[in-house]
């Protein structure tokens, strides 16, 4: 209950949580300072819950965890100044991934803003490119429309993190209630596509010989799983995912050629590079993908780009069919439109595509402790309502390779930015959003300790995460770099000075599992599984193993080592 | 009250979301705006009409004189200028009210630039006064199209 | 290639730095810019006078179009549109000079709006082209200020 029940007028911190709820946000991932005083005031008395984070990198990487989990917009808060500029890199990072995100943050008083005041920062123009839109409240009377609209934009078309900064005065500013209509004529959210042009795909496919799906993390965003595997089903069509769209398409199903790109299947990389028919659904043909090389990508195919954002079309390759919409809504439209056509004739195709998979499975030796061992025994140990987070590096490479993902929004990976540090503090805002699932964290020792003071809220509020920590004591992504394409001249990649992790996991009265030898491997993940708490499990690997096959810079994706 | 600065800035990429973030961070908004190169290709000439506070546009006025790609900044607002605005407006016209509408453009001393079957589209340029004006007047006839650069100004010459 | 682009953009804080952002992050230099209010004091207009390839400015449109702030994008430049330019121009004159500068105004049909013993501010309309030529021609005589609107544009009449 609000303590200005009854009253006339309002606060405007207790408007901001009224409308929050309204939003039904039921968690906020904050960090208290001077300007919030009335916001944390007015959080007693509201029935949003406040999970005080222990960096405000931390909050905003918390939230974005929760929101790629669920599907529903994430809300981080942080103070003025130093709190607003921490979240930058968690903006940036949500903004990549198209992650749906509220940021509140706070603000000097109106009257000192502009004028380098006491932790003023102008956050709102600082982050102007990494926000899909931002508002500065000027006038308390607008924080219901203003949180409406946040949500909205937030949460429709591509997702996007919006950023709300709330100067103090507006916060405790006594104001009477209003309507809350909302005013965006600019903003227009595409619904179904262009029916001539799904019926020229359909057509299009029936011609075909060689087609791939490629799909991505808008198939996940627009609840497009169950229909892209009617299509793939129905059509016999493979499916090769981005990194972003593990989880789309269930792992292990016979159409899933796996992940394309730099460190991809090379069954998918060949398949993509060999294809007559390309059908893009929910991707922006990144460099991780196309190795920047748009003119060099599927060249031999007609590409179909199905894509929610305009912006997209285009942007890096040629694109035969344009489809802006919604994937789902296209997708069963396109579904639809196939029954007036001959399904495509793709025998000779499979055979192909068979062979290049057979002959080039992912390889890694099994008789000694490896990343990939140990993340394939996670997968054989979890089930598939099991929520994966990793961070940054080649642990999270291995996980995309091997852990066999089978449900959508159960992988969440920082990959537009690639953000170290994004995992343990993206895995407890997963375990808050879905207690009932299990999370766990494949980390290595690099990432981990880029927001390690975590450990603290994840202590603090008895979240079982489930900490798996590969680790090689070395940045082993840029050792690896090194090793192959700057002659093997190591520099600043040895983690010398890495604490004891185990230790460090106890002092926050966490327990914590070192893994040595390859026997240990299974009892020690099931022991960490059955514990009701925190754990935090240690694997000693190699640091010479590598992330293979890789693309080299500046060379097609046809062009791997090691595949 | 109403202020209008003219800055010389640098042509550069980026120079524009500088200038703007200025006002952008205040939460002040822009009037008007025009930019366009000046006689030296490599300088371009803003001039911004921005409502706020005297105290305050001093303070933008000073932060916008301290950014690199920023020349000069004047404040023309107290200064003795020419302020100049040019109006390109489409205006709906029938056989009934074609010369009345030829009558008002006339008195503004507008030029008629293009001519179709049921609108004409006309140039005026003046102070802000006069095209507002202007705009009231011809209003009842059916406004279709409106487009202004936003005001540009000039010092005196002297006498 | 040049390209101009009308958007018509909500009066917000803020809303210049992003339109100029998606040029600037992409080193887009803007030739010209107006900006000004219309007929609905919620909305503004800008012209856009860009020089780029015109994929990439597709692109930028296409993100323009997405923004929030921006309710449409509209390329003028393979329209058939009214082009138009302010320029106000002051120039040096003595005695010896006044007559053929006055002379050279009246061939531009630009308009005197101020005068003063050793130079005059001349008001002029017309395309770029048509300011460049003037600019050109009053040069030798002395150009002491030279301030553009930058060009606006309007879709001609219907026929």
């Amino acid at each position: 209950m609000s303590m200005n029940a009854g009253k006339k007028s309002l606060k405007g911190a207790t408007l901001l949580l009224e409308a929050l709820e309204k939003e039904g946000v039921d968690v906020i991932f904050g960090y208290p300072g001077g300007v919030l005083l009335p916001l944390y005031d007015a959080l007693l008395d509201s029935s949003v819950r406040h999970i005080l984070v222990r960096h405000e990198q931390g909050g905003v990487h918390a939230a974005d965890g929760y929101a790629r989990v669920t599907g529903k917009v994430g809300v981080c808060l942080a103070t003025s100044g130093p709190g607003a500029t921490n979240l930058v890199t968690g903006i940036a990072n949500a903004y990549m991934d198209s992650i749906p995100l509220v940021v509140l943050t706070g603000q000097v008083v109106t009257s000192l803003l502009g004028t380098d005041s006491f932790q003023e920062a102008d956050i709102t123009g600082i982050t102007t490119p990494i926000t899909k839109h931002s508002y500065l409240v000027k006038d308390a009377r607008e924080i219901p429309r203003i949180v409406k609209e946040a949500f909205y934009l937030a949460g429709t078309g591509r997702p996007g993190p919006v950023l709300i900064d709330l100067p103090k005065d507006v916060l405790a500013a006594e104001i009477e209630p209003f309507s809350t209509e909302m005013n965006l004529k600019g903003y227009h959210v595409p619904g179904k596509g262009d029916s001539d042009k799904i019926a020229e795909v359909a057509k299009a496919l029936s011609e075909c010989s060689k087609p791939v799906i490629y799909a991505g993390g808008g198939v996940i965003t627009a609840g497009a799983g169950a229909v892209l595997k009617q299509l793939a089903e129905k059509a016999s069509l493979p499916v090769v995912t981005t990194l972003m769209g593990i989880g789309c398409f269930p792992y292990g199903h016979p159409n899933l050629l796996g992940m394309v790109g730099l460190h991809g299947a090379v069954a998918a990389n060949y398949a993509v590079d060999d294809c007559d028919l390309l059908i893009a659904v929910g991707v922006r043909f990144d460099d991780r993908v196309t190795s920047g090389l748009g003119h060099l990508f599927a060249t031999r195919a007609k590409i179909i780009h199905i894509d929610i954002d305009l912006a997209e079309i285009a942007k890096v390759v040629r694109t035969h069919i344009p489809i802006v919409g919604d994937a789902r809504l296209v997708l069963e439209e396109l579904l639809e439109a196939l029954a007036g056509f001959q399904l495509p004739q793709v025998a000779e195709w499979w055979d192909q595509l068979r062979s290049w998979k057979n002959y080039y499975p992912m390889r890694y030796d099994k008789d000694r402790l490896t990343a990939q061992l140990v993340i394939e025994c996670i997968g054989e140990l979890a089930n598939e309502d099991t929520m994966v987070i990793t961070d940054v590096g080649q642990h999270q490479m291995w996980a995309a390779q091997v852990y066999p993902v089978v449900k959508s929004r159960n992988f969440a990976t920082s990959g537009g930015l690639g953000t170290m540090g994004f995992g343990l503090p993206a895995a407890m805002g997963a375990q808050i959003a879905r207690p009932d699932d299990m999370a766990v964290l494949i980390t290595g020792d690099g990432s981990f300790q880029m927001c390690i003071q975590e450990l603290a809220t994840i202590a603090h509020n008895k979240l079982p995460v489930k900490i798996v920590l590969l680790n090689n004591g070395v940045l082993g992504m840029v050792r690896q770099l090194q090793k192959y394409f700057s002659g093997e001249r190591y520099n600043q990649i040895d983690l010398q000075g890495n604490p004891d992790f185990i230790k460090v996991a106890e002092a926050y009265g966490i327990r914590g599992i070192r893994v040595d030898s390859l026997e240990q491997v299974r009892s020690a993940i099931s022991e960490a599984f059955e514990h009701p708490g925190p754990v935090l499990l240690e694997f000693a690997i190699s640091p010479n193993d590598d992330v293979l096959p890789i693309v080299p810079p500046g060379k097609p994706i046809t062009e791997m080592l090691g595949g | 009250m109403l202020h209008t600065l003219a800055v010389l800035v640098e042509n550069h990429p980026g120079v524009l979301t500088r200038v703007a973030g200025l006002f952008a961070r205040r939460a002040y908004n822009i009037d008007s705006l025009s930019v366009c190169q000046t006689d030296d290709p490599k300088l371009s000439r803003m001039t911004i009409v921005v409502n706020g506070d005297d105290q305050v546009i001093e303070q933008v006025r000073n932060q916008l004189n301290k950014l690199v790609i920023v020349h000069t900044v004047t404040d023309l607002t107290a200064e003795s200028v020419v302020d100049r605005e040019l109006a390109l407006i489409r205006i709906q016209v029938s056989p009934e009210t074609r010369s009345e509408v030829l009558q008002t453009v006339d008195i503004f001393r507008g030029r008629v630039v293009d001519m179709g079957r049921t609108n004409l589209t006309i140039e005026l340029t003046g102070d802000i006064g006069k095209i507002n004006a202007f705009i009231k007047a011809i209003r009842p006839y059916g406004l279709l199209e409106l487009v202004r650069t936003g005001k540009i100004a000039i010092m005196r010459s002297e006498t």
